[in-house]
């Protein structure tokens, strides 16, 4: 159901919103024994939200945008009171003080928590296999990955146990799980929406956005978390506006660019690629003028990104020493052992791989050739999308240059598993907003995204085209059955 | 300490005072040997909120009042720049001569200790607020002439502090049983400032920390208060065989909680280094603590190779801008610095330079003396009962000049009554404990209480022949030679007259008299 006929019904009184969690929870019971989209299920107080908007309703008082709307929330968005732990033994029994920006503005607009969602641990990885709670299954395909590391809100909405759900996206992780489960997942211009209480993870990438099943109701979570908060100073200080306002304009006179190199891809699945042209076809059907543009650096993106965000992980994660909170380790005789030892047993392998990468990244004598190094191109990368811009107001690609693989595919092979987040990352060293959403579907019934990016800020813009795209397209009313797809 | 050390010995002073240096050269059996010292000092600057989070910065309270989630380093909080602590480490690096950075960034030091909540501290690396300035020192020591020194300052960068570690069972980590942490101090804005090696004598670093800190005071950015750690210096230092050597190896003392700890380390370190270099000991590069109770230096860990810090651009934070409209702002709220106002003091009120130094040590002082002079009493007479009589009423009272009961205005009236004749030096000595502690007008209680002098050369000479007639003999003994008796007879007209004669015209008087 779409948040605004949501919105219509709870008003006309035809369900409430005690219904409606009610009915999430159900299906929660129902399906995640077999997904395990969620971590914790907050049912008691979902209810009672609920039961609070009822009243609320019931006594004729306004009710605001997300009223009753039941949510999904990522577990490394702080939530007060509620364990967020990252999906890591070292936050395992973390309940923080204080909640994060996105998730008050959420719970302001009157929407619903009904638990938190699994992800690689500490959002590092890209199938939900990292995490030290067990594996996400794909709603499609059980035996099947739901991508990552957003992967558990990525599920929950595609199998139906929420409206929408929040992710966070450092290299894909939104856009590439709503690739492999079939649903719309928006990552805004970095600094569009606040950091507050989101766990970071590489800092100057992070951001969060919405997984929602229409571009509409990614609008709708947008206009909520979006704007300026005084607790995050990378935090833009730019006005919001309206995202629903400009979602019905049509695409005449809209010039959309092909990345050139990412359908050369030599990695890029024949179907996907296919499935996203005609995603582009339809896009000039509706008015649009498809040119080819050329960003030389894209395919540095992944090296790029690789170091940098390592490298800020390796400094974030250093607080988690067993000193105050966390994790720690027994039976330690002395602090450089208990700090060792919590940190070792604490963390998973990929969270230590990446410490290291990062720790060596910033080491002297490495962080010219590296860290440094990586900055640089960084920007040469941001300068290839500004150019871009200067001819086209949209660029195509494909969301993953596969669908969802088998879970353990990538197992032992971390190299082949980071390659899955190679036309995600470019976007968020450039800082720029960027959708996916579903374009069709493979011969093994798995849906194919299709990414939209448009400049800082034009978020507006990049959900206006996709809105236009999905309403015309229509992917959804030729799904294949899927395992756990409503 | 961090990187800047490695290049530290290799930036040499342009300035050095060639006169100070030969005058501060240590002699020893086989020659001479230059002392190469350079200091690190870490302000506290005084914020009512901590520099990334509105969390407390008072002192002294029970462990682990003044934090919160940013202060712990919990995980998804942030830091956002306390706007205030900005401008005081502007301010500051002005007073210092620096140049101001228009743009700069916060950088993280990282390393795993337990009093640092995020294992890595934020400061500033390679971009720090200021650069490239200096201070001039004067340099007074009982027996020597008092001169006046440049020293280089490399630069001034923000950072904040750290938490502490209390060692149970033991004050040192070694022998302890356990180790509780106090985040109190964690986050407290800390200006770095880092002179160049210009030093030259244990006195000349504690005279430029003073002077550091005496600046820091007067522009209320800091209260400097060494014994709470609000003031924290460094000292690195090292010796040669001369100005044109390569420099020795450098040692860093640690560990010094006032101006005198800093000067007898440098020179206990100083002897050290130069004894260990004639008998060939070696002279590693290490730190050292100072020891107050032995008055030595102690070997706390040698310093081979530096730490890697992995210092990289602070993400969370975004560019430090400060504009010329915003800094020129902040320049025209800077105070009259202490060196230009004992400049001052010298060139437009002639006082020594003594007086200058003394007067202008704090603010508040300075300010008190000068409300004085404007109200139209000479200066040197100000000066002289400020630093006798009322500095010490108010440093027995433990009281701020601001809030001493006699205003400047009184003082002045009081030195201009004494000036003008109407009363004697005596009479003020006299009434000035009451004005001290109850303030009010000295000429109303001159008046009041009939305390005037006698100034009128008849009423003198009447009570001068009284007085002679009284005392024949004593007139006598003076006419025959014993001049010396003219001091019993000032007195006698001082006791008859309860002070009020004025001095000056009664010596003459008499002198007059007494000649017959």
């Amino acid at each position: 159901m779409a948040i605004a006929e949501w919105r219509q019904q709870l008003k006309l009184g035809e369900v409430s919103a005690r219904e409606l969690t009610d009915q999430h929870l159900e299906r929660i019971a129902a399906v995640d024994p077999k997904l395990h989209a969620y971590l914790d299920v907050t049912a008691d107080r979902a209810r009672a939200d609920a039961d609070r908007i009822d009243a609320a309703r019931t006594k004729g008082d306004d009710l605001p945008p997300l009223a009753g709307a039941p949510l999904a929330i990522k577990d490394n968005l702080c939530t007060k009171g509620i364990r967020t732990s990252c999906s890591s033994r070292m936050l395992e029994n973390f309940v923080p003080p204080y909640e994060s920006t996105v998730t008050e503005r959420l719970w302001q607009a009157g929407a619903v928590l009904l638990g938190k969602t699994n992800l690689d641990e500490f959002a590092m990885g890209s199938s939900t296999e990292t995490s030290a709670f067990g594996a996400t299954s794909n709603p499609w395909d059980l035996s099947r990955v739901p991508g990552g590391s957003s992967g558990g809100s990525a599920a929950a909405v595609a199998a139906g146990e929420c409206i929408a759900a929040l992710g966070s996206d450092t290299g894909g992780s939104i856009r590439q799980p709503a690739s492999f489960c079939g649903v719309v997942g928006l990552k805004p211009t970095y600094g569009r929406v606040s950091r507050w209480g989101l766990v970071a993870f590489a800092s100057s990438l992070d951001q969060v956005g919405p997984f929602t099943t229409s571009v509409a109701d990614a609008a709708e979570i947008l206009q909520v978390i979006a704007g300026h908060d005084p607790r995050d100073s990378t935090c833009l200080n730019a006005p919001v506006p309206d995202y629903c306002a400009s979602l019905d304009t049509p695409l005449d006179g809209l010039r959309v660019g092909l990345i050139r190199e990412c359908f050369d891809q030599e990695g890029l699945d024949p179907q996907v690629k296919a499935s996203v042209l005609a995603a582009a076809n339809q896009l000039e059907s509706l008015g649009a003028e498809l040119v080819e543009v050329s960003c030389p650096r894209f395919n540095d993106g992944i090296a790029t990104y690789y170091v940098i965000a390592p490298s800020e992980a390796s400094a974030n994660l250093a607080r988690y020493d067993g000193v105050k909170y966390g994790y720690r380790a027994e039976g330690a005789e002395s602090l450089a052992t208990m700090t060792a030892g919590s940190r070792a047993e604490g963390f998973g392998s990929e969270v230590q791989r990446r410490i290291l990468i990062g720790t060596y990244a910033l080491s002297a004598g490495y962080v010219d050739a590296y860290y440094k190094k990586a900055q640089q191109v960084r920007t040469l990368i941001r300068r290839d999308f500004d150019s871009g811009f200067k001819s086209v107001d949209v660029m195509l690609t494909p969301t993953s240059p596969t669908t969802a693989f088998e879970a353990g595919t990538h197992a032992d092979d971390p190299l082949a598993m980071y390659l899955a987040d190679l036309l995600t990352i470019p976007a968020n060293l450039a800082g720029l907003p960027a959708i996916s959403l579903p374009c069709g579907f493979d011969d093994a019934g798995l849906p194919i995204g299709v990414q939209l990016i448009t400049n800082v800020l034009e978020e507006s813009r990049l959900l206006q085209v996709a809105n236009q795209y999905e309403l015309a397209a229509n992917v959804m009313a030729s799904k294949p059955s899927g395992s756990l797809i409503p | 300490m961090d990187p800047y050390d490695l290049s530290f010995h290799r930036i040499m002073s342009k300035s050095v005072d060639r006169r100070s240096v030969m005058a501060a050269s240590a002699s020893s059996g086989q020659g001479t040997w230059e002392p190469v010292i350079g200091l690190e000092t870490h302000v506290q600057l005084g914020t009512n909120s901590k520099i990334f989070t509105s969390a407390s910065t008072t002192f002294g309270d029970d462990p682990n009042i003044h934090i919160d989630p940013v202060v712990c380093g919990l995980p998804g909080t942030l830091p956002v720049l306390n706007q205030k602590v900005l401008e005081y480490a502007v301010k500051a690096g002005m007073a210092l001569n620096l140049q101001i950075a228009e743009h700069s960034k916060f950088d993280r030091k990282q390393y795993f200790y337990p009093d640092l909540p995020k294992n890595y501290q934020i400061s500033q690396f390679d971009e720090p607020i200021a650069e490239e300035g200096w201070i001039d020192v004067e340099v007074a020591e009982k027996g020597k002439d008092t001169y006046t020194k440049r020293i280089g300052i490399e630069r001034l960068h923000m950072e904040e502090d750290a938490g502490k570690l209390v060692h149970a069972g033991s004050d040192r980590l070694a022998g302890s049983t356990h180790s509780l942490v106090d985040y109190n101090r964690a986050g407290v804005a800390l200006a770095e400032i880092v002179s160049k090696p210009d030093l030259r004598t244990g006195r000349e670093a504690a005279e430029y920390a003073s002077e550091i800190r005496r600046i820091m005071r007067y522009l209320g950015v800091s209260d400097g208060n060494m014994q709470e750690g609000s003031l924290r210096c460094d000292v690195n230092i090292s010796v040669r065989q001369g100005p044109d050597e390569p420099f020795g190896t450098k040692v860093e003392i640690k560990n010094m909680n006032s101006f005198s700890a800093i000067q007898k380390a440098c020179e206990y370190e100083i002897q050290r280094q130069i004894k260990a270099y004639e008998t060939g000991e070696p002279v590693v590069q290490e730190t050292r603590l100072w020891d107050e109770g032995k008055q030595i230096t102690k070997s706390m860990r040698s310093k081979e190779g530096s730490s890697d810090y992995r210092y990289f651009p602070d993400p969370d934070l975004g560019p430090i801008e400060v504009n010329e409209e915003r800094r020129e702002g902040w320049r025209a709220e800077l105070p009259e610095l202490p060196g230009a106002k004992r400049h001052r003091y010298a060139e437009e009120f002639g006082l020594s330079v003594y007086d200058a130094r003394v007067l202008t040590d704090e603010r508040s002082m300075a300010e008190y003396f000068e409300a004085a002079v404007a109200a139209g009493a000479e200066a040197k007479g100000v000066a002289n009962w400020i630093q006798g009589d009322i500095a010490a009423y108010v440093n027995a009272n433990r009281l701020g000049y601001s809030e001493l009961p006699l205003r400047p205005e009184q003082l002045a009236e009081m030195v201009k009554l004494i000036d003008g004749g109407k009363i004697s030096g005596k009479i003020a000595k006299e009434i000035l404990p009451e004005l001290l502690e109850k303030g009010g007008s000295p000429k109303a209680i001159v008046d009041e209480r009939g305390l005037g002098m006698i100034s009128d050369p008849a009423a003198i000479t009447t009570i001068v022949e009284e007085l002679l007639a009284a005392h024949p003999d004593e007139v006598e003994a003076f006419r025959g030679g014993k001049t010396k008796l003219q001091g019993f007879f000032v007195g006698q007209l001082m006791k008859k007259t309860g002070g009020k004669a004025d001095p000056k015209l009664a010596n003459q008087i008499l002198s007059q008299k007494l000649k017959g």
